[in-house]
């Protein structure tokens, strides 16, 4: 045991086509709100990609940063939680227990990436929706938050597969349902515990970076950019 | 008031007690229809979700979460205030203390109601108590949220005993007073009292262990309520001038509170000749001091968040700065020091009709400071992309509205149930102890220290 989960994201292979952001929605039973709501800035995209623009018109580049829960090491998420729903797990996940939130959204307002959602209302899908829910993930209902949990589900299904087949699990092996349905193959996922796998080799490259790091949040997510995306002075 | 005997005075303060006016009844009922309607509202939300409220992704706290700060921060009207003057000594405090400790026993009650109220599943809100239970799992103890929890129930107990303890020789006063189910009622509460010199020896003791106890309960409650933002990693929030400030701001607009509630129930009751000038002169010049170290400490928060010039926090002080926060940043600052403070310092505008105006305008000034610490530093956080933007709904206005209605007429009941100022302690205060028109409410010798 011991599996440290993280992810490192090319920035420079990310062309924004959000797909990361549908799979995401279809694999954790994440309903939509509607248009209303989501006019009212309800939506729960546990997953999002940031746009930033670069530069003077009509010289414009346009940057995208996928952003969801960074699974801190020192999350400010879990320790302000009254009822321990946001804890933290034995490997190295932010976990959320919905049957213990009573909506504070406290965490929510801790986590300097708003990478928590909550539920406004209680979820609906309409028919035919309801027939693609996942029976792998429960639904949360009114009143509780949630957020990417790194795919838990596959992990906790790939880690009983290996058990059963008495072996360890291999690199690459599994996959959380953005990493696997990303076209430019800009996400990579792994176990960092293990100085071999390739999000470990990510993470120390040079070209690395935590997201606000400065925070000591300790993310478990790797930025990989150019030099150039810190800005012009380092170009 | 020197001229007052003291059946002058008991009839005088036992006035209010008997009988109730047309206007009274209609002021009452108006004041409930608030409430029924924020009940309803509260109700609704509880029904169809929080989505009612105004409250969205990034600006999860909003109207409740300041009206929780804001009750809170009146009630340390009282408490602090009355407990300070009582140590002190201060002779002028005698009219004063019982409607200051009423203030902060029923602001807090509506304030302990918000973190409830803003809950996403308010049902289950019994789980921050600390019981074993069959889930096998005890409140997080490092989330502030739960030193709020016990925090608020210390204070609310402590705070309801101190306001009691001083009633209780004038309940029993109106226990002998009285005849009927009246009798029966403030006989049970008055707790069996006669006035002995062993039971005023204790009454004095009690009030002198609760007056010492109450003031550090007072200072960590808002302490802690500013932790509640403090601890955050949030811009602006994340500081360690917050619970200093939070203390001043609550007792600033506590006695903003108190000098109102006076000044109306000057009116209304007909007690003008018992809240004089000098009571009004005196908390003016308190409100004075607590204007200025409002400003000092507005003045010291921005100047070095401005002058660390880090980005992130720099975001949220040009937001409300100069940005869409502005108009309400500078009504604030209008509220609780550029209109107060010239009202407060010159002595000829020092009356009861300008200090009442000055506590006004800084009950809506504090207010806004509740809003502006939390809905600018929510909206704007690290990431520019996910700023965002917070008006609340009807629903947030009605429950709102509903306890500012909700204070006036519990405080409305009160003053018909006890009389608002302590008949025993005005009567102690007079130069000459003349004999007592009702031995049981005058305090004895073996009492008086």
């Amino acid at each position: 045991m011991g599996h440290q989960w993280g992810m490192a994201i090319d920035l420079d292979r990310c062309n924004g086509c959000e797909a990361c952001v549908v799979a995401c929605h279809a694999e954790n039973n994440i309903s939509t709100v509607g248009e209303d709501q989501a006019a009212r800035s309800r939506v729960k995209h546990w997953i999002r990609v940031e746009r930033y623009y670069e530069g003077e018109f009509p010289d414009v580049s346009v940057k995208f940063m996928p952003v969801f829960c960074q699974q801190c090491d020192a999350a400010p998420c879990e320790p302000v939680c009254p009822t321990f729903a946001s804890y933290h797990t034995s490997e190295g996940l932010n976990g959320q227990v919905y049957n213990r939130c009573i909506g504070t959204r406290y965490c929510a307002n801790a986590c300097p990436y708003n990478a928590r959602f909550f539920n406004f209302f209680n979820p609906v899908w309409e028919k035919p929706l309801n027939l693609q829910l996942n029976p792998d993930v429960s639904v949360r209902e009114v009143g509780v938050m949630e957020k990417c949990t790194f795919c838990v589900q596959r992990i906790k299904a790939a880690e009983i597969q290996a058990a059963a087949e008495k072996r360890d699990l291999k690199d690459g092996e599994l996959k959380p349902a953005c990493v696997q349905s990303c076209p430019t193959r800009a996400m990579v996922f792994g176990d960092l515990s293990d100085p071999e796998s390739e999000v470990s080799r990510l993470a120390n490259s040079s070209r690395g970076t935590r997201l606000l790091g400065e925070l000591g949040t300790r993310p478990k997510v790797t930025y990989l950019q150019r030099d150039s995306w810190h800005g012009s002075e380092n170009a | 008031m020197a001229a007052k005997t003291p059946e002058q005075i008991t009839d005088d303060l036992l006035r209010p007690l008997s009988g109730i006016s047309g206007r009274y009844a209609v002021s009452a009922a108006f004041l409930a229809g608030v409430i029924v309607a924020a009940l309803c509202a509260f109700f609704w939300q509880v029904y169809a979700g929080l989505g009612v409220s105004g409250l969205r992704w990034p600006v999860f706290w909003g109207f409740y979460i300041t009206n929780f700060v804001f009750w809170i921060g009146l009630s340390h009207a009282g408490t602090l205030i009355s407990a300070i003057l009582r140590i002190a000594n201060a002779t002028w405090r005698r009219p004063v203390t019982r409607c200051a400790e009423v203030i902060t026993v029923f602001a807090l009650s509506i304030g302990a109601t918000f973190p409830v109220i803003h809950l996403g599943r308010p049902w289950l809100a019994f789980w921050l108590f600390p019981y074993p239970s069959e889930r096998g799992l005890w409140p997080n103890i490092r989330s502030p949220l739960l030193w709020d929890f016990f925090a608020i129930n210390t204070y609310l107990m402590s705070s309801v005993t101190f306001l009691l303890l001083p009633m209780v020789p004038d309940l029993a006063l109106i226990r002998d007073r009285a005849t009927g189910w009246k009798k029966k009622i403030y006989g049970a509460v008055a707790l069996g009292w006669t006035g002995t010199p062993k039971q005023w020896h204790r009454l004095e003791t009690a009030m002198h262990i609760m007056a010492i106890a109450v003031i550090p309960v007072a200072v960590s409650v808002h302490s802690i309520v500013s932790w509640d933002f403090a601890m955050a990693p949030v811009p602006m929030w994340h500081s360690t001038i917050f619970a200093p400030y939070f203390v001043a701001g609550a007792i600033f607009s506590g006695i903003a509170a108190l000098i109102l509630a006076m000044a109306l129930l000057r009116k209304l009751l007909r007690l003008e000749e018992y809240l004089l000038p000098i009571h009004f002169e005196n908390l003016g010049k308190l409100l004075l001091v607590m204007s200025l170290l409002w400003f000092y400490f507005v003045f010291a928060e921005r100047l070095t968040a401005w002058y660390g010039n880090e980005t992130g926090e720099m975001a949220v002080f040009w937001v409300t700065q100069h940005g869409s926060y502005s108009p309400l940043f500078w009504a604030m600052v209008a509220c609780n020091f550029l209109i107060p403070f010239p009202i407060l310092a010159i002595k000829k505008l020092r009356t009861i009709t300008g200090t009442a105006i000055a506590s006004f305008t800084i009950v809506i000034g504090m207010w806004l400071e509740r809003y502006l610490i939390i809905v600018p530093s929510l909206s704007h956080k690290y990431l520019t992309y996910s700023w965002g933007a917070y008006r609340p709904s009807w629903v947030e206005i009605t429950i709102t509205a509903g306890t500012f209605c909700a204070m006036g007429l519990l405080y409305m009941i009160f003053s018909k149930v006890v009389p608002i100022i302590s008949i025993w302690e005005l009567k102690a205060g007079l130069k000459e102890r003349p004999q007592a028109a009702h031995a049981v409410a005058q305090p004895n010798e073996a009492g008086a220290d």
